[in-house]
């Protein structure tokens, strides 16, 4: 045991020591984070949007002017026929249009309720849901002036369509995101490299020779990086929290097992790439290519699953970042417990042991 | 001359093979304690191969194989604590210092907290590099650092240290210094296993094994060789062996 120590404070050594390691591990978390959470801001300022008035009574009027002079929504122009509509978009300012039925207000004061239709840009998914839930409270405002002022009660109907990106994804996207992502960065990556540094400096060679086991020697190699992981997992919560008030309504707990669990897979993942490369670069590269661009692309979490085609569909299922995702935007923003994740957990488990045992085998192959 | 030498190396008809290739055919030999063995042929002749086999880095194909008493097989944990290792690459991680390499190899080799402070303190001493105590391996010439990588691969004094290539890439001033290390070591009943295609370095060792073509051509001491072969050097020996190689072919 103090054989394995004393190994493992020579690889944290290693680390400290290397800036370039250094800014990897913590410098790119927090700028990740920071990037995509003001990048990705929810607040928004003169949205063009353009008003399609088949009614033109006093109701609807008073309540397009409510919204103008919200000071969020600039009218561009009031459009004459539903026909429109599309070709207001395909110009691309505007980016929501609201129709108001005709006999809007000879609707609410016989029936009590008409009917408005927001329609949405989505192919800015969280623009447009902004967008709509903006013009919506608005409405919802008016709606209680009304009955303040009339005593009866009265009710408007309004239609939501997101045009273009029918499934739409919350704007606290990106924190599962972003966590998902770094941390197969740093577990994947870093590991697969420091491995394969060894190899490549021949220092491998005087570790097997010595009485450390090679299940020791992995080992070694990845305990400070489950510890810098788990660090990083947990500044970026923090973050998120502070700096953008992404919630965490579930289990702390179950949120940073999960954490820890999925640290585990990417750690076996760097191991599995490390025993079949022989150089830093290509280490790298395969890191790169094989799990950080799909992270960013098949997971979810950019660009919807729902909406790709088919056969990427089914490649995402096997990307474990979409799992994790799942699963933490489950424990943060809906608080739901084990119960409802419990499906995503135990995918993530077989993946860890599969690479495990894949790289277990592999590295006994090259040990014959 | 000792009347009575004790074996520390027995190899018995060792063959590696790689597929169809033969990287070590049929070698058998033994190691005496205290001598400095030279494992000698040009590059891809079967040195390393064997080397790593010795280590239990390898597995053989086939063969009776005992190192330091255990056999390769079944005890490669003891052979392991008794055997140290340093490879052509160097063992040394540059990116930390001399200490601290130091404390990481006696730790890896089991020696407690005193026992490392008080060999590092006289190994620093003996290679004058008590200044450097904190500077990085990187930050040393290249000289010092196969110095240090030597001593440290014997820090945990191993019956048995493996040398393979220690000296390559280095000019004949520095080898020549080095040597001067393996010799003090060997003074200290540390049996000595290198492997070299410098043939001047032949002449420094008890015997040699000179490797053609993952065979053992001749074994003996370098003078009972030059005899042998009527030459002056061990270069000529070297050349006189590998010509010899072709002709038995045909």
């Amino acid at each position: 045991m103090k054989r394995f120590w004393g190994f493992v404070l020579k690889e944290f050594l290693h680390i400290f020591r290397d800036p370039r390691t250094m800014l990897i591990l913590f410098g790119i978390p927090i700028v990740q984070v920071l990037l995509f959470g003001y990048v990705i801001t929810n607040e928004i300022k003169d949205v063009k949007i353009a008003i399609l008035d088949q009614s033109k009574d006093h109701v609807t009027i008073e309540l397009t002017n409510k919204i103008i002079s919200s000071g969020f929504f600039i009218l561009d122009r009031n459009i004459k026929s539903i026909n429109e509509v599309e070709d207001v978009f395909k110009e691309g300012n505007v980016r929501q249009v609201i129709i108001f039925e005709s006999g809007f207000g000879k609707n609410l004061k016989r029936e009590g309720t008409a009917n408005i239709q927001l329609i949405a840009d989505a192919s800015d998914a969280n623009t447009a849901n902004l967008v709509v839930h903006y013009t919506m409270a608005i409405i919802g405002d008016f709606v209680r002036e009304q009955n303040k002022l009339t005593g009866s009660p009265i009710q408007f109907v309004p239609e939501v369509r997101m045009l273009y990106n029918s499934e739409l994804k919350g704007v606290y996207m990106f924190i599962p995101g972003i966590m998902a992502m770094i941390l197969i960065l740093v577990s994947a990556m870093m590991t697969s490299i420091s491995i394969v540094r060894e190899k490549e400096l021949g220092t491998m060679e005087t570790l097997l020779v010595s009485p450390l086991r090679p299940l020791q020697i992995i080992l070694g190699k990845v305990t400070p990086y489950i510890l810098l992981s788990f660090i990083n997992a947990v500044t970026i919560i923090i973050m998120g929290n502070m700096v953008f008030g992404m919630p965490v309504q579930g289990s702390m707990i179950l949120l940073l097992a999960e954490s820890i669990l999925y640290i585990l897979l990417g750690l076996s993942l760097g191991i599995l790439i490390s025993t079949i490369t022989k150089t830093q670069q290509n280490a790298m590269f395969i890191s790169l290519f094989v799990l950080m661009l799909p992270t960013i692309l098949l997971s979810g979490f950019i660009f919807p699953i729902e909406n790709m085609p088919k056969i990427l569909q089914w490649l995402s299922i096997l990307m474990p970042p979409r799992w994790f995702i799942t699963i933490i935007k489950n424990i943060m923003l809906k608080g739901t417990g084990l119960m409802y994740v419990w499906k995503e957990t135990v995918i993530l488990i077989v993946m860890t042991s599969v690479f495990l045992g894949l790289s277990i085998r592999k590295f006994k192959i090259r040990l014959e | 001359m000792s009347e009575q030498k004790e074996t520390i190396i027995t190899v018995k008809n060792l063959v590696k093979k790689f597929g169809d290739f033969k990287a070590n055919d049929n070698l058998s030999f033994e190691v005496f304690k205290g001598e400095i063995f030279g494992f000698l042929g040009a590059n891809g002749a079967g040195k390393t191969t064997a080397i790593k086999i010795l280590c239990g880095l390898w597995v053989p194909t086939s063969g009776d194989i005992k190192v330091a008493g255990f056999d390769i097989y079944t005890q490669t944990e003891q052979i392991k604590k008794n055997i140290g290792y340093m490879s052509q690459k160097f063992s040394l991680y540059e990116d930390i210092t001399v200490f601290e390499n130091i404390r990481l190899f006696g730790g890896i080799y089991g020696l407690s907290r005193q026992e490392i402070a008080q060999r590092a303190a006289d190994l620093m001493h003996r290679l004058d590099i008590e200044h450097s105590r904190d500077k990085l391996i990187s930050s040393l010439p290249l000289g010092w650092r196969q110095k240090l990588a030597f001593s440290v691969a014997i820090l945990h004094n191993p019956k048995l240290v493996f040398l393979d290539e220690p000296t390559g890439g280095v000019d004949p001033v520095t080898r020549r210094k080095f040597w001067d290390q393996i010799y003090e070591a060997a003074d200290k009943g540390i049996t000595v296993f290198v492997t070299t295609h410098y043939m001047d370095e032949a002449e420094y060792c008890d015997r040699v094994s000179i490797m053609v073509d993952g065979r053992i051509a001749d074994l003996d001491t370098p003078s009972a060789l030059k005899e042998k072969y009527s030459v002056k050097n061990m270069n000529e020996v070297f050349l006189k062996i590998a010509r010899i190689k072709p002709d038995q072919n045909n």
